[in-house]
């Protein structure tokens, strides 16, 4: 699954009959740090999602599942509105930035060093 | 699924026969604003596009989903006319 904003909307008069009542967004992937990142693609919506709207989204034949019984011809498919997103400091602790070399004085990692227990 | 622009045909005489009667198309993604975007894909058509026209096609085992290709050896499909795309 994917993050996404919904930046648009597609009219089809003219469709494959399975797809008739189906609503067609076009979608910008984001990255969780939620920068837009990729080519924008058209999704079909199973919860309702509206303009500017935060969602998640699906690819693949998994993006006609919402929809079973019926089979949609869709390969992607918003099946979530986010709410908040936490990925910020996921993100940051996994990456841990590292000062500049240049910028730390020689011995400087040392001197906050766990000295040995003196016996 | 992704817009593209209707570009050319494909003429196969020697084919898969679930393929039979089938047109192909040449399709060129497209941005939202109609500009190309980079390759070429070739996709069965299931609603009577033509030439220059801008279309909406799925990709994947998806498309074996659209109308008349259930269980064809197709991996893209027009499954729709685009009339207008809004942009926010």
């Amino acid at each position: 699954m994917y993050f996404g904003r919904v930046v648009g909307c597609v009219w089809c008069t003219t469709k494959n009959p399975a797809l008739l009542g189906q609503r067609l967004l076009v979608v910008q992937p984001l990255t969780p740090q939620l920068e837009a990142t990729g080519k924008r693609l058209v999704c079909t919506d199973s919860t309702g999602a509206g303009a500017g709207e935060l969602v998640y989204w699906v690819r693949g034949k998994e993006a006609s599942f919402p929809f079973l019984p019926a089979e949609p011809p869709t390969d992607t498919c918003i099946v979530g509105i986010v709410d908040s997103v936490h990925a910020q400091a996921l993100a940051e602790a996994r990456q841990p930035t590292l000062p500049d070399p240049a910028s730390v004085p020689a011995g400087a990692h040392r001197k906050n060093a766990r000295k040995p227990p003196s016996c | 699924m992704i817009l593209a622009r209707v570009v050319g045909t494909v003429v196969a005489t020697r084919k898969d026969p679930r393929l039979e009667g089938k047109k192909l198309l040449v399709l060129k993604p497209i941005s939202p604003e109609g500009k190309d975007e980079a390759g070429y894909v070739v996709a069965v058509d299931t609603v009577s596009a033509g030439y220059r026209e801008r279309v909406l096609a799925v990709a994947g085992s998806s498309a074996r989903m659209a109308e008349g290709c259930k269980d064809t050896p197709v991996d893209t499909a027009i499954v729709g006319i685009v009339d207008e795309v809004h942009l926010d």
